[in-house]
């Protein structure tokens, strides 16, 4: 069974930039890192279930746009307050040309 | 063996300062001491989502299994009731002393009051998780509030109190709301959205007199106009609590007086967050008081790694944010910093304002739109004023150069 779902194509998401992307009534945020690699997470802050996609990536960290709490969306770690909650991360592949995410 | 950690306040700022300890792997006694009886929590929802709900909770900043797991220990419900430099010894209101290696203010500030007789009941002032409480139980259809000051806090409780239902009038003084670092243009917007969602706003007009008979409250204006609350809520800005301070000698400036490692006169005494007044690096040492959320964190961090002599010196720039109905503003930096202004536009109505120096210096961003339509920009404007930046006005004021590209020239 795959459960590989595109989410949008590569080229869609600027290098250290991060897309929002809805699916099955749920939300997510893609990330493409300065070295242009493709990653996912969960779409909302664990501090107040705000959209990441809204925020600010730098380096391998994305910044929540409400009150600046910081993840690393590689590993979906909380770096700093408020958020002390970790991210959940999903799988990510690039296949001709679309970003795939393994939505569990 | 070690006096340890002693932090007078259980706020925001002393919360992160006890945890930032250790974070840092600080192995001695940490102690938290606070006059509140709850754990430390964020005030900013109590005027915003907290204040909507229907059974407001407190958002804790650590839980208590946390404070346990990190051998932190909260005093609640106790005042610090004075400082004994000499002996390093801080004397409780249970009697009881606490002694310290180092010792951190982190009092806060507390609503400035309305001097005027006639207050009672039905006047209140909104600053601790009780005060929330108390204004909450009068927040619902028919009743009617009146908000004395049309600053943050009592715009954003406008916006609450109109959501449950209540009629608000918002009386402010200045000729008009916001006067303290919002630019007017913003500032309108702001003001255009409560009047569309039926607040009555009063600007200009100051008040001659308040009676209070404990069920309701007249406030009667210069000009002559009568307004009767259910509940006059007061918020006219806020005083730093420095008592404990003044009276252990140290210098009290604006605030408890420290240096940019907020070390106040005493080495063994720091001050952070709204209690304080610190020199701020970015505009050149001016001696400011910050109320703000992400500054008390900041400092409490930055206070726990100085005790521990890290020797580190504040560097951020200035933030703050606000939320009233489905409007969000962000503002980096001091815009007074600024003589011109430019503008961006970033469509759905959201847009910045930069201030710029005579020099061209980037010193302040002012933002306001739907969301965080305007969150990014303003992280990427506060980059450029640490990196005390002189962006081109034109590529500031245009919608298709990247932020993120002038940060990188
Ligand atoms: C309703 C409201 C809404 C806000 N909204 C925003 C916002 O949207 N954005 C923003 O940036 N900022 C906002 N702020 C400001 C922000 O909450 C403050 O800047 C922040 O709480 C300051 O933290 P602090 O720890 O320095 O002080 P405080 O949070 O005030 O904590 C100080 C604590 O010390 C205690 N204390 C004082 N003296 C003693 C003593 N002698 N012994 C024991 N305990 C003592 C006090 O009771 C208090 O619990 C808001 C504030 C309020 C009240
Ligand atoms: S909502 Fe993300 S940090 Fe608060």
């Amino acid at each position: 069974m795959s459960d590989w779902v595109a989410a949008c194509a590569a080229g869609d998401i600027d290098e250290e930039d991060v897309m929002r992307f809805d699916h099955g009534g749920r939300t997510f945020a893609i990330y493409r890192s300065p070295d242009d690699e493709y990653f996912a997470t969960d779409g909302l802050c664990t501090h107040e279930k705000v959209h990441l996609a809204d925020g600010l990536v730098m380096d391998d960290i994305i910044e929540c746009p409400k009150h600046n709490g910081r993840f690393n969306y590689k590993t979906g770690d909380a770096r700093g307050a408020p958020v002390c909650v970790n991210l959940k991360t999903y799988p990510v592949k690039v296949d001709a040309g679309k970003v795939l995410v393994r939505i569990r | 063996m070690a006096r340890g950690m002693v932090i007078v306040g259980a706020g925001e700022c002393g919360g992160r300062a006890a945890l930032t300890l250790r974070d840092l792997g600080y192995a001695g006694p940490v102690t938290l001491v606070g006059d509140e009886p709850h754990l430390p929590y964020e005030r900013p929802p109590l005027s915003k989502d907290a204040m909507v709900s229907d059974a407001p909770e407190i958002r804790a900043i650590a839980s208590d299994e946390v404070l346990a797991e990190k051998s932190i220990s909260h005093i609640h419900s106790v005042q610090a009731m004075a400082i004994d430099r000499e002996a390093h010894k801080v004397r409780l209101s249970d009697g009881s002393v606490l002694p310290y290696d180092k010792l951190l203010l982190a009092t806060g500030s507390t609503p400035r009051k309305l001097p005027m007789p006639g207050l009672g009941a039905r006047c209140v002032y909104l600053r601790t998780f009780a005060d929330a409480l108390a204004i909450r139980a009068h927040l619902h259809t028919g009743s009617r509030i009146a908000i004395v000051g049309g600053g943050f806090i009592g715009l954003e409780l406008a916006a609450a109190a109109r959501k449950l239902g209540a009629a608000v009038t918002v009386i402010e003084a200045q000729p008009r709301i916001l006067m303290r670092g919002v630019p007017a243009e913003i500032a309108e917007i702001i003001h255009d959205a409560h009047v569309a969602e039926g607040v009555d706003i009063l600007c200009g007009d100051g008040i001659a007199s308040i009676a209070d008979d404990g069920s309701e409250a007249r406030v009667t204006l210069a000009g002559g106009r009568e307004i009767v609350a259910d509940l006059a809520i007061i918020g006219i800005g806020a005083v730093p609590v420095t008592g404990l301070a003044a009276e252990a000698g140290l210098a009290i400036d604006n605030g408890i007086a420290v240096d940019a490692q907020l070390r106040t006169g005493d080495p063994d005494i720091f001050a952070a967050g709204d209690c304080c007044s610190f020199p701020l690096a970015v505009y050149g040492g001016r001696r400011v008081r910050l109320e703000a959320w992400r500054n008390a964190q900041e400092q409490g961090v930055l206070a726990a790694k100085n005790m521990l002599g890290a020797g580190e010196a504040h560097a951020a720039v200035p933030w703050f944010w606000s939320d009233q109905y489905g409007l969000s503003l962000q503002i980096s930096g001091l815009s007074d910093e600024g003589r011109s202004i430019v503008r961006r536009d970033l469509g759905d109505g959201a847009f910045i304002l930069f201030h710029l120096a005579e020099d061209g210096r980037l010193v302040a961003a002012s933002g306001i739109g739907p969301g965080n339509a305007v969150a990014r920009d303003i992280r990427l404007a506060e980059m450029l004023i640490a990196k005390r930046a002189k962006p081109a006005p034109d590529a500031l004021g245009s919608q298709t150069v990247k932020l993120k590209s002038l940060l990188a020239a």
